[in-house]
């Protein structure tokens, strides 16, 4: 649910350490940090490493093996995440394919569900 | 005795999730359509909980609302999630404070019940059960789709809850339980991702037919399914036909409803009807079982459409509300509320 509104129009930004775009969780409700297992970012068709992901929410950046332990912070319902990737030199100018795929423990489910979305964001020179 | 009608804040979740309605409009939605009954899941609507606290000033707005709408809070729907650890389960001690933090937000929202997953095991919600009693709130586990009130895990907990002696442990059903036809949202959905017309045409008429999942799951193969097709043939897997006067014997613990419905459409007498929920069925069934309560719309076809197009959830669920409204007796209600 809510796949197609994961990733924020418009929200791709570059700098010299990396990009970053506005994530937001495809859930009915939010989560415990705790519980996001993975999140995986691929622009045009590469891979971000999981060790350059950045969580950032509400003043705080976590990186995705942190927040495996942060039991007292949360991604809320419809909340804007920002979603960062470390990538020395950032972005060139243009469209770029993102695709972000978010991987959640629920108490109640019998597997563990991931869902992505896929989008086209323009990157202002 | 009576029965009402509410709506679960759930129902609007496409449209709170995009920041279109606030809590404002939710409730006054639910008020222009008769439909006065508030339920929520805490953390959906109040930002922070049940890691961080809910700030008082947030309480004080819910209940000024509540009070302007004439409305009446009825439930709040908690989640325990015990798989907060990664690779362990949750100590049961916590599970059990856990539900007494629930209890006590529930309190602060000034709802009767609380909604318990129905995964969660009958010896934390019956050691949760006299701190419940002692605020006025009664924990009703959800009985959901695949499970019905003849699987022996919801046995299991009636039966705890008998032993435990205690009013304050009770059921919630989800009418989504008695699905009798194959809802027509799902096939669509399912035929807009790649699986065949003949496939789900089978799907359909096999669900009709009552045949069993695992037969239709290799029957589905045999016809040359793949993917999707596999996937929409599981779904009998983890829905069926139950029938709503199973909830008869459980009555006097049921307080209240999960008005599940995937859409509605018009009927031949302008009025409205869920294609795969008898409902006329379950309000005939409530009344003869003396039910007082809430019906909670509870609308989930919104994800069932939303790739094709944006739902229109207050729709949805005033046409439920008209079908509910007609189906209880009452005027319908008039207003097309504003989303």
């Amino acid at each position: 649910m809510m796949d197609n509104k994961m990733i924020v129009e418009g929200s791709l930004e570059s700098s010299d350490k990396g990009f970053a775009f506005y994530g937001r969780l495809p859930y009915y409700r939010g989560l415990g940090l705790s519980m996001i297992e993975d999140i995986q970012i691929t622009v045009d068709g590469e891979l971000v490493p999981r060790a350059d992901v950045r969580f950032h929410v509400r003043g705080k950046t976590y990186t995705l093996d942190q927040m495996e332990t942060v039991y007292d912070d949360r991604w809320n319902f419809g909340e804007k995440a920002k979603i960062i990737a470390m990538k020395p030199g950032g972005l060139p100018a243009g469209e770029h394919r993102i695709e972000f795929a978010v991987r959640m423990r629920v108490s109640y489910l019998p597997f563990v569900p991931t869902t992505k979305d896929t989008k086209v964001l323009a990157l202002a020179a | 005795m009576a029965i009402r009608r509410g709506v679960s804040l759930y129902s609007f979740q496409n449209e709170t999730f995009q920041g279109k309605m606030t809590l404002e409009d939710c409730i006054r939605t639910c008020a222009e359509m008769g439909a006065n009954g508030i339920e929520v899941i805490g953390e959906q609507t109040f930002w922070g909980w049940p890691e961080q606290s809910v700030d008082e000033a947030e309480i004080t707005q819910w209940h000024r609302l509540i009070a302007k709408y004439d409305c009446v809070p009825v439930a709040h729907d908690f989640m325990l999630d015990y798989k907060r650890y990664k690779g362990r389960e949750m100590p049961f001690e916590e599970q059990v404070a856990s539900v007494r933090k629930d209890i006590d937000f529930g309190a602060r929202l000034g709802v009767k019940y609380i909604r318990a997953l129905v995964s969660i095991a009958p010896e934390v919600l019956v050691a949760a059960a006299p701190y419940a009693e002692e605020k006025g709130i009664k924990i009703l586990i959800e009985v959901h789709a695949p499970l019905h009130f003849d699987h022996p895990w919801i046995i299991r907990h009636a039966e705890a809850f008998e032993k435990s002696g205690s009013g304050a442990l009770g059921f919630l059903p989800d009418m989504g339980m008695f699905l009798h036809a194959f809802p027509p949202v799902w096939k669509e959905k399912f035929m807009r991702v790649g699986v065949p017309q003949a496939i789900a045409d089978y799907i359909v008429k096999a669900y009709e037919d009552r045949v069993l999942s695992e037969y239709v799951i290799l029957n589905v193969q045999q016809m040359g399914g793949t993917g999707p097709a596999i996937a929409m043939a599981e779904t009998l897997r983890h829905n069926a036909a139950f029938e709503p006067k199973r909830m008869l014997d459980y009555m006097p613990r049921i307080h209240n409803i999960h008005g599940k419905f995937y859409e509605m459409t018009p009927d031949s007498n302008g009025s409205y009807i869920e294609p795969a929920i008898p409902y006329a069925e379950i309000v005939s069934v409530l009344k003869q079982g003396g039910y007082d309560g809430y019906i909670c719309s509870e609308y989930e076809g919104n994800r069932w459409v939303e790739d094709a197009m944006e739902p229109d959830s207050v729709e949805q669920v005033r046409r439920q509300q008209v079908m509910l409204a007609a189906l209880l007796g009452e005027p319908a209600p008039q207003l097309r509320a504003a989303a």
